[in-house]
This record gives C-alpha cells, sequence and structure tokens, in this order.
C-alpha cells in the first residue's frame, strides 16, 4: 500500500518533468517573443490583479503576433503570480527574467511593483505597470513605465472635488506598509490642507483587518464631512458597511482600486453615494480603439464568468500590452535595452486614451473620471483635470 | 475620547471577542485530547463562511444556518478522518504538518474554487437589526454573540462535567491508553471533539462574518492564529481559559486600535504569545501536567 503510493509520488512528479519540459519549447518551430505578466493573483490583491491579468489575455487574443524584422512573431505570455506580497515579488520577478520575457507588463499593486523594480533594472528588461499608481515606481528607473496617472494627481483631484463639494473637515483611512494606500492618503491630505480644510482624524490599519469599527468609532467623534479611505477591494466593504451601520453618515471616498463591481455586490445599498476616481469609462470611448475593446472585451468576460462590467484595470492592461507591441515593433528588436529606447519615444492611441511617457516614464495623463454608486451601478459624475 | 466612544469600542471588542472565544474552544478541545494544534481549524471557520454564502443563495436563513453547521461539523470530521487519524502513532510532530498541510489546502482550494475577490456575506435581516441604545448604536448580532458565547460554552462545560461522553473525553485526555484499556471508543471521542470543534467554529463564523460582512480564502488565518494564542492564553485544554482568553484578546485588541495603535494591535497578540509562554507556560488556568514515567 505504502510503496504503491510511493511509486505513484514519483510517477506524479515525472509527469510534472515531462509536461513541464513539453512546455517550454515552442510548439511548432514557429519564432515567439515572451511578455512576462507579473501581477498578483492569489492574496489581498489577487481579484483586481486577475482583472488586469484578463485585459492582458484579451488583448494577447486580439493581437497575438507581432512583426520584427519582418518576421512574424508570436506574443508569448508567461505569467507570474507576485502573490500581492513584496518578497513573493522579488521570486516572480526572477523568474519571469529567467522565461526569457523581453517585455514585463505589472503589476496591481505599487508596493510589489517598487519590490521588483530593481531586478527589472538589472536585467535590463523594460516594465510596464498598468495600474500602479505610486511615483516610487518610475521614479528613479529607467527600465520602469506606466500607462496610468499618478497618485499625487489622484490625490488632488479627491481633494478638489472634496472641496468644491463643500467639505471642510475630512478623515483619511490608510493600510499601514501598502504603498498605494498611505501614498494616495498623503497626497490627499496635502492637497486639502492646500486648499484649506482640515484633517480631523487619521486613521490605520493592518493588512487583513476585518474589523474597522474602532477607527470608524474614532473617526465618528470627529465627525468629518468626508471620508477618504483609498484601500484594497477587499477592504472596500467593510469599511463602506461598518461606517453605515456606525451611523457614520460622511461621504466616503476613494481612488481607482474601488472601481470594481465586486465592492457594489459586497455593500449592496450602503454603498450607495461612494465617490471614486478612476482612469476609464466604458460609457464615453475616448478612442476608436477604446470602442472596439469594450464591445469584444465585454463578451470575453462573459466567457470568463465574470460580471459584464468593465474594470478599469483591464483596460489598462490592455493599453500596456499595445504599449508593449508598439515599442517591440518601432524597436525591431527582442532586446531589453532596445525594447526601452523605443518605449520612451511610443505614443499609441489606446483605450484609455493617448499614452506618451514622459522622462520619468509615466504616461502624460491629466484626466480623471469621477464616479459616483448610484442604484447598484458606477455612474459617471465628471472628468476633472488638475495641472 | 467621550464615554460614548468609548462604551461602543467596548461594545466591538466584547463582541469581537465572543467570536474569537467560539473558535478557541475548537483549539482547546482538540488539543486536550489529541495534545494536536489543529492549524487547519481557521480555515475551517473561513469554509464555513463559504457554505453559508451558498446555503443562503437557495434557502431560508434558518435552513441555510442548519445546513452551514451540518457541513461545516462533517467536514471537520472528514479532515480528522482522512488527514490525522492515520497518523496518530507517528509522532506528534508529523500530525502537526499535516494540520498545517491541511490549511494550506484548504485555503488554495478555496483560491481556486472561489476566487481571491471577496466575497459579500449575505445579510440575515433579523441578525442585523440596529439597535440605538442612547449614543451607542449596534447590530443585533454585536449584541447577541457575547451573550451566545457564554450560553453555547456553559453548555459544553455541562456536557465535559455531567454526562458519559464528556467523562470519556476527559478520561481520553488525561491518558489516552488508560482510556482505551477502560473500554472508551477512542476514535468515537475524538469525531466527538472534532464535530463540537467545528461546530462551534461554523456558529463563530455566522457571528464573525454576519458583523464583517465578506469572505476571502484568506480570512481565517488571522484570527485563527489569534485564537490560537486566546487558547494559550487561557492554558490550553482548558475551555473557560480559551473563551477568556478570546475575550480578553478581542477587547485588548479594539482599545489599541480604538488608541490609534493600530501598528501593534496585531503585534500584541502574539507578543502575548511569547510572553506568556516564557512566564507562565501553561497558560492562565492551565493544569500542570506532570511527566509520567
Amino acid at each position: 500500500m505504502k510503496r504503491i503510493a510511493v511509486f505513484l509520488l514519483i510517477a506524479l512528479f515525472a509527469c510534472q518533468f515531462v509536461f513541464a519540459g513539453g512546455k517550454a519549447e515552442s510548439a511548432s518551430g514557429e519564432k515567439e517573443i515572451v511578455i512576462g505578466v507579473f501581477e498578483p493573483q492569489t492574496g489581498e490583491n489577487g481579484g483586481g490583479g486577475f482583472q488586469e491579468v484578463l485585459g492582458i489575455r484579451y488583448a494577447n487574443k486580439v493581437y497575438p503576433t507581432v512583426t520584427i524584422g519582418g518576421e512574424t512573431y508570436k506574443v508569448r505570455l508567461v505569467e507570474a503570480d507576485n502573490k500581492s506580497d513584496k518578497t513573493e515579488a522579488v521570486t516572480a520577478a526572477q523568474s519571469l527574467i529567467s522565461s526569457g520575457a523581453s517585455v514585463i507588463i505589472g503589476s496591481y499593486g505599487s508596493g510589489v511593483s517598487i519590490a521588483a523594480g530593481d531586478i527589472f533594472l538589472d536585467n535590463k528588461v523594460p516594465a510596464i505597470g498598468a495600474s500602479c499608481t505610486n511615483p516610487q515606481v518610475t521614479f528613479g528607473n529607467d527600465y520602469y513605465f506606466r500607462v496610468c496617472f499618478l497618485d499625487p494627481f489622484q490625490g488632488t483631484v479627491m481633494a478638489n472635488y472634496a472641496w468644491q463639494e463643500g467639505a471642510k473637515k475630512a478623515a483619511v483611512i490608510t493600510q499601514l506598509g501598502d504603498d498605494y494606500s498611505s501614498g494616495l492618503g498623503n497626497f490627499f491630505k496635502r492637497a486639502f490642507l492646500e486648499l484649506g480644510g482640515n484633517v480631523v482624524s487619521e486613521q490605520q490599519f493592518q493588512t487583513n483587518t476585518t474589523d474597522f469599527k474602532s477607527i470608524l468609532t474614532n473617526i465618528k467623534a470627529a465627525a468629518p464631512d468626508v471620508i477618504f479611505a483609498p484601500s484594497s477591494i477587499a477592504t472596500a466593504p467593510l469599511i463602506i458597511k461598518q461606517a453605515r451601520e456606525l451611523g457614520i453618515t460622511a461621504k466616503i471616498m476613494a481612488g481607482d482600486t474601488w472601481e470594481n463591481s465586486s465592492i457594489i455586490e459586497n455593500a449592496g445599498a450602503s454603498a450607495e453615494g461612494v465617490v471614486l476616481s478612476t482612469f476609464f469609462d466604458d460609457a464615453d470611448p475616448a478612442t476608436e480603439e477604446a470602442a472596439k475593446f469594450i464591445t469584444g472585451f465585454k463578451t470575453y468576460l462573459v466567457e470568463n464568468k465574470q460580471p459584464d462590467i468593465i474594470p478599469a484595470v483591464s483596460a489598462l492592461g490592455y493599453d500596456a500590452y499595445l504599449v508593449a507591441l508598439a515599442a517591440i515593433e518601432a524597436a525591431n528588436s527582442t532586446e531589453g535595452p532596445a525594447i526601452r529606447d523605443a518605449l520612451v519615444k511610443v505614443s499609441v492611441e489606446g483605450v484609455t486614451g493617448k499614452i506618451v511617457f514622459d522622462e520619468n516614464g509615466d504616461a502624460d495623463k491629466d484626466l480623471a473620471f469621477i464616479k459616483v454608486i448610484q442604484n447598484g451601478q458606477f455612474k459617471f459624475l465628471k472628468t476633472v483635470s488638475v495641472l | 475620547m467621550s464615554i460614548t466612544t468609548f462604551l461602543q469600542h467596548c461594545l466591538t471588542g466584547i463582541s469581537l471577542g465572543g467570536a474569537y472565544g467560539l473558535i478557541a474552544i475548537g483549539y482547546t478541545l482538540v488539543y486536550g485530547i489529541l495534545r494536536l494544534i489543529n492549524f487547519a481549524h481557521g480555515d475551517i471557520f473561513m469554509m464555513a463562511g463559504y457554505f453559508m454564502i451558498f446555503a443562503l443563495a437557495s434557502f431560508p436563513w434558518p435552513v441555510s444556518i442548519v445546513i452551514t453547521l451540518v457541513i461545516t461539523t462533517t467536514m471537520g470530521v472528514v479532515i480528522e478522518r482522512l488527514a490525522y487519524k492515520p497518523l496518530r502513532t507517528s509522532p506528534r510532530m508529523s500530525i502537526m504538518i499535516s494540520a498545517i498541510g491541511v490549511s494550506y489546502l484548504l485555503q488554495n482550494l478555496a483560491t481556486y474554487l472561489f476566487t481571491a475577490i471577496p466575497r459579500g456575506y449575505p445579510d440575515i435581516p433579523l441578525l442585523k437589526r440596529i439597535f440605538h441604545i442612547g449614543e451607542l448604536s449596534a447590530s443585533l448580532v454585536t449584541l447577541m454573540t457575547p451573550v451566545l458565547t457564554i450560553v453555547l460554552v456553559a453548555l459544553l462545560i455541562i456536557l465535559v462535567n455531567k454526562t458519559k461522553t464528556g467523562m470519556a473525553m476527559r478520561a481520553a485526555s488525561k491518558d489516552f491508553e488508560t482510556a482505551k484499556l477502560m473500554g472508551i471508543n477512542i476514535n468515537r471521542i475524538i469525531t466527538i471533539t472534532f464535530a463540537i470543534g467545528s461546530l462551534l467554529a461554523g456558529i463563530g463564523s455566522i457571528l464573525y462574518f454576519t458583523d464583517r460582512m465578506s469572505v476571502t480564502p484568506f480570512s481565517g488565518t488571522l484570527p485563527g492564529l489569534k485564537c490560537f494564542v486566546a487558547a494559550v492564553f487561557g492554558g490550553i485544554g482548558n475551555i473557560p481559559g480559551a473563551v477568556i482568553g478570546g475575550f480578553f484578546i478581542g477587547i485588548v485588541e479594539t482599545l489599541l486600535v480604538a488608541l490609534g495603535y493600530s501598528t501593534f494591535s496585531d503585534a500584541f497578540t502574539f507578543l502575548l504569545l511569547i510572553v506568556m509562554l516564557l512566564v507562565k507556560p501553561t497558560g492562565l488556568f492551565g493544569e500542570k501536567t506532570v511527566e509520567k514515567v
């Protein structure tokens, strides 16, 4: 009995090697180029990361090939799960490098992108972030680019919005050790103070916290007009519901991560009136590519058993892939440094608008969409651009 | 901090503590009998959350609660049968490692089956009714959790001290071999132990998630660890101790966050574990064990 079990185990391992070996070889001898997908598919940001991956996979389905030096190369995606964890991110990044990726796309979550940045830089493989909004991701890293706007911009947008709505007192909730959350919270605070507002309460919580009642009770005591709580999708419904349960009526606001239908699903009626900023509005396609993307991707979402509301991060993932292809074609090479040099000059009409990179490698975007949750839907409120 | 705010914090803390207490009993019971720290317990708690979500999708809530509790209890027993029983004669370390394996298996199974996107825990309207007592506001479940915990613990203590099954459980926890020789069906007792532990985890899960509203495959990890600390703090193997430990950790944690030290709220729990093990390894109410030769 035991011997059979051991034998089976060995057989199982052997199979794994055989199949793994088969995968690594190019199937039919046609030329291929590898694009690494560096995203969290499990862990705290697993949900959002997966949506970004879907955008990238869909882009790969729409544009499966790229032309280099007159020859058609097949684009193969290699996905590595960074598990929403800064340590795992380094391992995942290394595994992508060793799989021979020419360009990397990702990641959802600024913290993991910052952690892996040096690895991409040292190996001279350019990376294109899709939705990581913290300035530190690209700052001082010649090989990191990104297609979305930045947190200082986003924080200012939300602070301006709050101020225009007549809010004088704000409370800020941020997640400890999360670069996205604490960064965006800080930029909001700075902008709101500059406008003449007052931040009456600053609260922090630990990763994986599920009980926000104590920090919310403190906030209730400070009686703010708005609560700014940039945080992960997992956290959002908890904060919203528990705040309403404690009888807090202040307007709740957050950043781009909150544009996710699972939040409405989970928070239900309590989510009504929540305001957030985002990258993309599917009711108002900015470009031709966007119109095409919206119809095609909705079907793709349904095929993948997802709700047919397009998450902004999927659109950004798609754009990052387009930018990668454009850069590879412009570089006419599969080599990292050549692609990087091409990225600096690339200009792409993406789903989320025109993408050109500035000297830091950040997309030159100055437009944010503010949305509000109304009747269980994200409703477009207005676009804001700040200089 | 005004008195209302303080009372509101206390209410939150006591309610959280009640849920912790229920889960901590599961650790303590299993440890008492098998000398095994069932690391999968927190994940059973998490799975119970998912069972409830799916049950509520097609049944009214009283039926769903029954279904959830039955499935959770069965799962606890099945896990024992498959992953722990075959190892009962192996060194204690193997069975513990098996428990860690089960824990990761459940987490990743849940990630695979239900994805890592948090699932909303459905509202049970009756439990979510919000009460206002002066300036305080709390839902029924918040008020009910500590009361229910104390009632269940009282029942459990009666079961352990007054019934024949309870006597057999105590005998098994004192001396496995002798209990066997006395004609006690050890397998049955262990099954009952796991069933009770999982049942309480199921109840704890309903109370905890109704108040916290979303379940992810990792929702069980941290509460699980904290309840383990609660069990150690109260003296592992001791039922009232585990509950008091649960309340203590729940309240202190909430107050730490309330005072603005959320950085240290988790650290506190584990610091408590270390200090307790250094100063009084048997816990607050633990019995001194005498090594028999």
